[in-house]
């Protein structure tokens, strides 16, 4: 067999990968392309896994929801490894120059005590519920189908598990790197009445064995609800009392927003414009979970910002919801 | 029968330095220059030390700057503040 | 407000993962991590975790992106001035179809089965270091499918192997492997991929294959490989942890992790027999033997880590001796076998060169000229009277590794090692004693493996004939992809580059 081949020595023979080119087209691939699509496994998986007997290992069944192609859900960022921790590494610059000025004025240490009290009380326990986002997102890394629905996962997990160390800084700040404030902040979370309905649905979510509910739940209900409250009414109401300066330390958290906000949008969007059985099953979710997040921010809205934040926060939401073709149930608890 | 412990590093600016701490630090340490890397072996135990750093570099230096060029490692690791160390016990 | 003290690593770590973590009680611990238990693995107390290394996410991010930004300018570098002509010789480029199709799928698997660990366990501490595994095991699969996007532009046999590596037949050898670690339990994990592939093993495929890349000119390759074994330090730290780990929690633990022990030791030297081949006849520019990297990377390290580890119970893995004795001949008979399938590859086999025989005999004064060599110079005359030797004849798969039955018994080195059972009334034949007792031990799971040879015979691979089992099923360019590299595209492409006229035109593939 001979095959002839015309080439001068610089010009290529193909313009990239194969599985690449069945899918985009015979021409020169992104980064995004050639690290994202198509290198998961689909087919001759060997061993069924011993925790979950009746499903092989990347098994489309571990969510309700169906796609042709799991592909069509991308993540707008283009976020491969590289674009993604060059991100962050630009971000955590930042925050960490914020950190290191406010460390050297004592602008936080130096604040009232009240004020401590409060950052500790209603600020830094949300540090847990990075915790449980954390451990909700590797779970939907593992289990999703497709490299670009797997990877922002992970990325979503290991952001989580970054905002948590801020949060934490904040009290080393306040106590002097002893932890005495951690320790005083997490007994909030474990004990104070008006913790534990949020700490319930930390741990409800963390119990939700379908995926792609638990991103929906996670990624965008509990987020975006926890970001309107945290870092967008919470630091006004703080702004108000004269401790302006705890906005430096939360700037990561509105920037991870944004970038994240765009991504979790088109997941959902994607998934609801697939079919009417998926959008009435993500619905269902949303039915279900939507008044339970309000429910649990509600005491500690109300000993805060009060509750005209509260419908504030929800239509936040609601337009979120809208974007995705879903619809908000318009709880507020 | 001795047990080493090793390091490898790639062969790189940094390394340099590296290499000049360690061989300080331990003088019982063996170089070997291979293609690309340098690999650092030791009878039991291999320290790599801020301060020499610091005095090699003549600038700050913090211990994890070093999980920019390591390969490879063999031994029990403990890491703080001043050292970086390998050792079997 | 107290004066600041300065938090050591071991403390600020502490606070700012651990301290994250709580007691649930409003979902009962044992649903919330379901994995934990069944292994029979007892944790008394995850404080006693000792975090490998203290990294946390800010660190992180700014070492990882210093990195990334460095090995990116030098693919754009290498792409720009056609890296590719400065390799040593395109023979060379085989070792890369090879670890694109072979090993780039696994860091995908680990990718996967780190954050599926990096969720089940209840230990924060071992969870966070699971995760940063993850998210590294990502950058990997995603670097070296950048660092190969410009040989794919230049060479055959690189552009379709996710799909490859889920089908061709020698690919279900790394393929079987990572899908058993995974349809295990975390524990089992850990000790397969963080103790035994990686602290154990992973230098034999990294650390001379990177040398030898470098050795041979190929910059985006060593580069990537470098950068990407900065990471494994973090990785095989953890490796050596989890072991401790379960050693130190409970007694019970021992048995268990030792049966793990043989049986991943064995899993990993039965898949890198593949690196045994790449190191001693694909590259061009030879760094070291597969059986000094094995002396040094198995018998030196793996001595003085078990001898550590015996102070917990444990031995050496069981047929350690096996292995150290095959390593005179694994590379041997691993190519020798692969050039006699030349036509069902993605990659090109050939005759060593002349020199390259010399190399060989001198590197293996005991086995190559006594076994290997004639082999080699009967095939070599055939193919000069254009019978290029290509076998017909579908191999018979090991049940366990899926490695083709070729390997030999270690007191005669003519024979080959096989073995066999009968279970539930079906017979199952194994490459040797070993494997046999892999499945002997769990028969419900290697039951279920797929092997490629049967799935051919089943029909399940496209038309009943190898060219369309070829062409249709596992994507190989016939005559592109395959066959000798004497006479294969590339090497004419190789040829035009560096202005050689071949010697031998009518040397042709097929």
């Amino acid at each position: 067999m001979s095959v002839e081949i015309k080439t001068s020595s610089v010009s290529t023979i193909r313009n990239t990968y194969s599985h690449i080119k069945r899918r985009f087209g015979d021409k020169p691939a992104t980064r995004y392309q050639e690290a994202s699509y198509d290198i998961e496994p689909t087919h001759n998986f060997h061993y069924k896994p011993l925790w979950d007997p009746q499903k092989s290992l990347n098994d489309p069944s571990r969510t309700a929801i169906k796609m042709k192609d799991w592909y069509a859900i991308s993540d707008p960022r283009q976020f491969y490894y590289g674009a993604y921790v060059g991100s962050r590494a630009k971000m955590q610059e930042n925050a960490e120059s914020s950190f290191k000025f406010c460390e050297k004025r004592d602008l936080i240490s130096s604040l009232d005590e009240s004020i401590h009290h409060k950052l500790l009380k209603y600020l830094v326990p949300f540090r847990h519920l990075n915790q449980s986002a954390n451990m909700n997102n590797s779970m939907v890394a593992a289990d999703s189908i497709a490299t670009t629905v797997a990877q922002a996962h992970i990325y979503q997990a290991m952001d989580h598990l970054g905002i948590g160390q801020y949060l934490s800084r904040i009290a080393l700040m306040i106590d002097g790197n002893t932890g005495t404030a951690l320790h005083t902040s997490k007994a909030f979370w474990m004990d104070d009445p008006m913790w534990q309905p949020m700490r319930k649905l930390a741990e409800d979510s963390m119990v939700v064995s379908d995926w792609f509910e638990s991103t929906l739940l996670q990624n965008l209900l509990i987020d975006k609800v926890l970001f309107s409250f945290a870092y967008e009414a919470l630091d006004e109401w703080f702004s108000e009392m004269g401790a302006r300066d705890v906005g430096m330390l939360t700037e990561f958290m509105r920037d991870w927003n944004k970038d994240t906000t765009r991504w979790i949008i088109a997941v959902i969007k994607t998934a609801v414009a697939e079919s009417d059985y998926n959008k009435e099953t993500i619905q269902a979710w949303v039915n279900h979970w939507e008044p339970r997040v309000f429910e649990a921010l509600e005491p500690i809205a109300l000993e805060t910002v009060g509750k005209e934040s509260l419908s504030k926060i929800q239509a936040e939401l609601a337009a979120l919801l809208k974007k995705t073709g879903l619809q908000s149930t318009g709880a507020t608890s | 029968m001795s047990q080493y412990v090793f390091i490898a590093f790639q062969d790189n600016e940094n390394a340099r330095y590296l290499v000049e701490a360690i061989s300080e630090d331990n003088p019982h340490a063996e170089i070997e220059h291979q293609p690309a890397m340098i690999r650092i072996q030791a009878d039991k135990r291999l320290v790599i030390t801020r301060e020499t750093m610091e005095e090699k570099l003549n600038r700050e230096w913090d211990v994890q700057e070093m999980l920019l060029d390591v390969i490879s490692i063999g031994g029990n690791v403990d890491e703080d503040d001043d050292h970086f160390i390998l050792s079997w016990n | 407000m107290t004066a600041t003290k300065k938090l050591n690593l071991k403390q600020k770590y502490q606070y700012l993962t651990r301290d994250m973590d709580w007691e649930p009680s409003y979902q009962k611990k044992s649903d919330i991590f379901p994995h934990e238990d069944f292994e029979g693995i007892k944790i008394v107390d995850w404080d006693g975790w000792e975090d490998p290394f203290r990294l946390t996410m800010d660190s992180y991010w700014k070492y990882q992106a210093e990195k990334e930004k460095k090995l990116y300018a030098i693919f754009d570098a290498f792409a720009q001035n056609n890296g590719h002509q400065n390799i040593s010789d395109a023979r060379y480029v085989n070792s890369l179809k090879l670890f694109l199709s072979g090993v780039s799928p696994l860091e995908y698997a680990a990718f996967q089965g780190y954050s599926k660990v990096g969720r089940q366990f209840s230990g924060a501490g071992a969870r966070v270091a699971c995760q940063m595994q993850a998210i590294d095991e990502l950058r990997h699969s995603q670097t070296q499918q950048h660092a190969m996007s410009h040989y794919n532009k230049h060479f055959n046999g690189l552009h379709d192997a996710p799909l490859m590596h889920d089908r061709v037949w020698f690919l279900s050898v790394p393929k079987s492997f990572f899908d058993d670690a995974r349809s295990a339990g975390p524990f089992e994990f850990l000790t397969a991929i963080s103790f035994s592939f990686e602290y154990v093993l992973t230098n034999l495929l990294f650390v001379p294959f990177m040398s030898g890349a470098a050795y041979n000119g190929d910059m985006a390759t060593v580069t990537f490989g470098f950068s990407a074994q900065s990471d494994e330090a973090r990785h095989m730290t953890l490796g050596l942890e989890i072991i401790k780990f379960m050693l130190e929690q409970h007694e019970d633990n021992v048995p268990i992790v030792q049966k793990w022990i043989d049986k991943w030791f064995w899993r990993g030297f039965r898949l890198l027999s593949l690196v045994s081949m790449m190191m001693d006849y694909m590259l061009p520019n030879k760094v070291m033997s597969w059986q000094e990297a094995w002396e040094v990377y198995y018998e030196q390290s793996g001595g003085a880590l078990f001898k550590e580890l015996a102070r917990y119970g444990i031995k050496p893995p069981k047929y350690q001796d096996v292995a150290n004795a095959a390593k005179e001949h694994i590379s041997h008979q691993l190519w020798t076998t692969f050039y006699q399938y030349g036509q069902a590859t993605n990659f090109h086999t050939w005759i060593p060169k002349e020199e390259e025989m010399e190399w060989l005999a001198e590197k293996y004064p005991n086995t190559f000229d006594k076994y290997y060599r004639p082999r080699f110079e009967h095939w070599e005359k055939e193919h000069k009277k254009g019978n290029r030797f290509y076998n017909n004849t579908l191999p018979q798969l090991c049940q366990v590794c899926q490695v083709p039955v070729l390997f030999t018994k270690t007191e005669d080195p003519t024979a080959f090692s096989h073995c066999d059972t009968v279970h539930e009334g079906e017979r199952y034949h194994f490459c040797s004693e070993a494997c046999g007792e892999i499945f002997a031990d769990e028969p419900a799971k290697y039951v279920q493996a797929v092997l490629p040879v049967h799935q051919i015979y089943k029909g399940k691979c496209g038309g009943p004939d190898l060219p369309d089992v070829l062409t249709d099923h596992y994507h190989i360019n016939i005559g592109e992809d395959n066959f000798d590299y004497v006479g294969s595209p590339d090497e004419k492409r190789w040829n035009e580059i560096k202005g050689i006229k071949p010697l031998n035109k009518d040397n042709d593939a097929a």
